[in-house]
């Protein structure tokens, strides 16, 4: 563990390197990779027109997401992220895609309205909006001290705070996938008596 | 070392191209994925500032929203089944009995 977990570190950069000025590092050049790629898969995803082309964009960012979780040390979360994002929860989309006969492909074509071109500016306005709130704030974000970030993101540290200070939460939780089960099984069935 | 800013930056752009998706596609399982889209950028930003402030509290609640995102995955891609049974199709706008 000890050791698989300094390599990860060696591999993403994440043990202090103190570089001066603007080098370019590996981090830099990883970060700014997965950046891209998962801005470009998202844009291909939104842009497809076959479903079964969006989910497999949406796999890929899901995966430069799962990298972009281990530069920030999070590796238990980027463990999960594929386990759960591209192994389940796409693995659903793709079955509902395959069970649902879309038929013809001539009919998956949508035509483009003024409406959603004025969708799509109101959306590009939320970005600003969102830009200008970073860029206008007076706030101080906090700076990274990776010895910490390395400590809280083990699968260690996730399952002592998740099974101590998150324990009611986690349990309710169990619940809500019991009331997701029920529910899925209802609106699936064929007929409801 | 990369600023938190960038990591925003890149969140709120995910994000925005998943409202897109959601309010421009007509596919309702296109839109649903737009969403997972967003529920995802939305976990990039919880880890980012876990990661930056040195509290595990963010990535506990990453781990509550994937439990969230399956659930709503599973009962959402149902409504679909159901839906397409009923109409034969998925495209929202033929849709429309709840409208007025």
């Amino acid at each position: 563990m000890e050791n698989a977990r300094r390599w990860v570190n060696s591999i993403i950069g994440c043990e202090p390197r103190r570089l001066s000025g603007h080098s370019v590092t590996f981090e830099t050049v990883l970060f700014y990779g997965l950046a891209a790629a998962s801005v470009g898969s998202a844009l291909m995803m939104v842009t497809r027109r076959s479903p079964v082309m969006s989910a497999i964009w949406l796999i890929g960012n899901f995966f430069a997401l799962a990298g972009l979780y281990l530069t920030l040390q999070a590796q238990f979360i980027a463990v999960v992220q594929i386990i759960v994002y591209a192994g389940a929860i796409m693995v659903l989309f793709l079955f509902v895609i395959m069970l649902l006969n879309l038929g013809d492909p001539k009919k998956l074509i949508e035509k483009i309205s003024y409406t959603k071109i004025i969708a799509a500016g109101l959306s590009g306005g939320m970005l600003m909006e969102l830009l200008a709130i970073l860029g206008f704030s007076d706030v101080r974000l906090p700076e990274q001290n990776v010895d910490r970030a390395i400590q809280i993101g083990t699968v260690e540290n996730i399952g002592k705070e998740m099974f101590t200070t998150f324990l009611f939460p986690f349990e309710i939780t169990s619940v809500l996938l019991l009331a997701a089960i029920v529910g899925a099984v209802i609106l699936a069935k064929r007929k409801i008596d | 070392m990369i600023p938190l800013e960038h990591y925003l930056i890149l969140s709120a752009i995910t994000f925005v191209i998943g409202a897109v998706g959601v309010v421009t596609r007509r596919n309702a399982i296109i839109v649903f994925m737009s969403i997972e889209l967003m529920l995802n950028s939305v976990n990039l930003t919880l880890v980012a500032f876990s990661s930056y402030m040195g509290d595990a509290t963010g990535q506990v609640l990453v781990f509550f929203v994937m439990t969230v995102a399956a659930a709503e995955a599973a009962v959402g891609l149902a409504i679909i089944i159901a839906l397409f049974r009923n109409k034969q199709t998925v495209n929202i706008d033929e849709i429309n009995i709840l409208k007025w």
